[in-house]
């Protein structure tokens, strides 16, 4: 399979990477030559065989149910671009 | 006095038990050691005054008599790791001025038992390289340089910051991470020691994630005991990562010095590639009659779907890494840049954030996971790596000790010399070390050797689950066999 340039236009947006028209082309061909790579996977029989979920055999551990954090609001703040009053700060998103 | 950054980290350990130095003198000697090797760019941030408060407690409690394993022990951190109220970035644009308001387990670990941070540590953007030549900091220069050249090449990545400081001398031991090869390639290019352990070992809370079925902290030293040394006070169960594994520490250095006789060894046919210099070949049969010397039993053994390693990662790492990276926004932390609407803020802070190598990865893990594609690329590759991790449950449970490999396919290479046209080119620099990614093992890569132009070569070592004991063990049979490697000192 190989990607055309519509489809690298599609995935950037998908992804929420802005591209130039300029960077398309290159783009393109960086992709298909990893899924030209990843196609050898086509030839291998892979029927019956269970898509491996956990790299340790282990059951899922499930922590209690009780608040053990929290009262931080300015650290989880701290970093933010721009905040105020314990708020994240985005361009308007209702009009 | 002697020069205290050529001691190994267990030799500094000693010497500061018998009081011969303090940690104050020994973290002083590396501070300098630092600040003269600057070319290196192995430093992304220095924390001498952090350092020095750190090793002056450390004095107070070997004076007291109440000293952790680690005590006085100056280590670089790579900058992967959180580390609080300490500038932490994973060597990208995107995570701006990011100041941690936590500490990473491991890390806490290495305080917990006294260790000195001197700083973080130059690393591929997000882990993602095999030349740390993607990091935003620029790229990590070897110390290692071929016979009568002067020509800078790379130390290997992702962790290239750490293995070029632990090659050089700036550093006691270093942490790193490995998601198909970031700790053990780096490793074998500058001629020293790196453990990628077992999944589930150390615990990946508070290190920026790049693949998290894939990532697994680890140590880099200069020798296997240092090695051991460093794993002992990483490894752990951990309840905020919920894949870290409740299972005792052992102390992994009574592993070494342990005899080999009688372990069986296996030699993988399929890692026989077309096209494989020499001089690697070589090596390798080397390393297997080194364990053979040693009393162990080669035995020849196939993993028939080695070959499918490398592009089933290729499909699995961009995946979890487009959904890992999905968190920077530019609305909570790091770079954010202005769009005419919001989602015009996210795309032009994700484009202006990340690099290439990441931009591209994103990308394809987006469309590997995208409507109507799933199926034939994501579900086929975790297919296929269920059948890799059968190879090696069906070589181990025939009696198979531990499994002798090359650690990568050359020695370091020139800076901008690979993957300028062809991402692919530098992919292939973990096609040895991936497999061990894939089926969660632990690997161990250990210098072994030296190419025709006097560039170090390292082994790999590929154990059964948590059994890196084994791996000391044979990796310090290698290591008393080949001798150990140290660059010429040209940066100072």
């Amino acid at each position: 399979m190989s990607v055309d340039a519509a489809t690298v236009r599609r995935i950037a947006h998908l992804a929420r990477i802005a591209v130039t028209d300029a960077e398309v082309p290159h783009l393109q061909g960086e992709l298909n030559a990893m899924l030209a790579f990843v196609e050898q996977l086509q030839e291998v029989n892979v029927e019956g065989v269970e898509p491996m979920t956990s790299v340790m055999p282990m059951d899922m551990k499930k922590r209690e149910d009780i608040v053990n954090d929290g009262e931080i609001v300015d650290k989880v703040t701290a970093n933010a671009p721009e905040s105020e009053d314990h708020f994240f700060l985005v361009p308007k998103v209702v009009e | 006095m002697t020069n205290l950054t050529s001691l190994t980290l267990a030799e500094a350990r000693d010497g500061l038990a018998k009081k011969s130095f303090t940690s104050v003198e020994l973290t002083d000697a590396h501070i300098v050691a630092v600040e003269n090797a600057r070319v290196l760019n192995a430093y992304v941030l220095e924390t001498p005054v952090h350092a020095r408060a750190m090793a002056a407690a450390a004095d107070a409690t070997i004076a007291k008599g109440e000293a952790g394993p680690l005590a006085g022990i100056p280590l670089g951190i790579k900058d992967l790791f959180a580390t609080k109220d300490v500038h932490t970035t994973a060597c990208s644009k995107i995570l701006g001025n990011f100041i941690p308001p936590y500490e990473s387990t491991v890390t806490s670990q290495l305080w917990r038992d006294g260790a000195v941070m001197l700083g973080k540590l130059n690393n591929d953007e997000f882990a993602m390289g095999s030349a740390n030549e993607t990091s935003a900091f620029g790229p990590v220069v070897n110390p290692w340089r071929r016979d009568g050249s002067d020509v800078n090449l790379v130390p290997g990545g992702s962790s290239g910051g750490s293995a070029s400081a632990v090659a050089a001398g700036l550093c006691l031991g270093a942490t790193a991470t490995d998601t198909g090869g970031s700790i053990r390639q780096p490793a074998a290019f500058t001629g020293i020691v790196g453990l990628k352990p077992t999944y589930g070992r150390c615990s990946r809370w508070g290190i920026v994630a790049f693949a998290s079925s894939l990532d697994q902290a680890g140590p880099v030293a200069r020798t296997v005991r240092d090695t051991a040394i460093l794993m002992r006070s990483m490894a752990g169960h951990d309840p905020k990562d919920s894949t870290s594994v409740d299972r005792a520490v052992p102390d992994y250095e009574a592993a070494i010095g342990k005899s080999v006789k009688g372990m069986k060894i296996g030699i993988p046919r399929e890692y026989r590639i077309d096209g494989m210099p020499a001089e690697i070949e070589k090596l390798w049969m080397d390393g297997a009659a080194q364990l053979k010397a040693a009393g162990a039993e080669l035995i020849d053994v196939s993993l028939p779907h080695t070959k499918y390693a490398l592009p089933a990662y290729y499909i699995v790492a961009p995946a979890e890494a487009s959904s890992n990276l999905a968190r920077y926004d530019g609305v909570r932390y790091g770079l954010r840049v202005p769009g005419r609407n919001i989602g015009d803020m996210y795309e032009n802070t994700r484009a202006e954030g990340f690099g290439a190598e990441v931009r591209r990865r994103i990308m394809i893990g987006t469309y590997v996971l995208s409507a109507g594609y799933y199926d034939a690329y994501y579900l086929r590759a975790q297919k296929v790596r269920t059948l890799i991790k059968r190879d090696f449950e069906e070589c181990f449970a025939t009696g198979i000790h531990g499994i002798v490999t090359p650690a990568t396919p050359s020695a370091a290479f020139g800076i901008g010399e690979k993957g300028g046209a062809d991402p692919i080119e530098m992919y292939l620099n973990d096609i040895f070390t991936v497999t061990v990614n894939m089926a969660g093992l632990p690997g161990i890569a250990v210098p072994a050797g030296k190419d025709a132009q006097g560039l170090p070569l390292g082994l790999q070592l590929i154990g059964r689950p948590f059994d890196e004991e084994t791996l000391f063990s044979l990796g310090e049979t290698i290591e008393q066999a080949s001798g150990r490697f140290t660059p010429p000192k040209w940066w100072a």
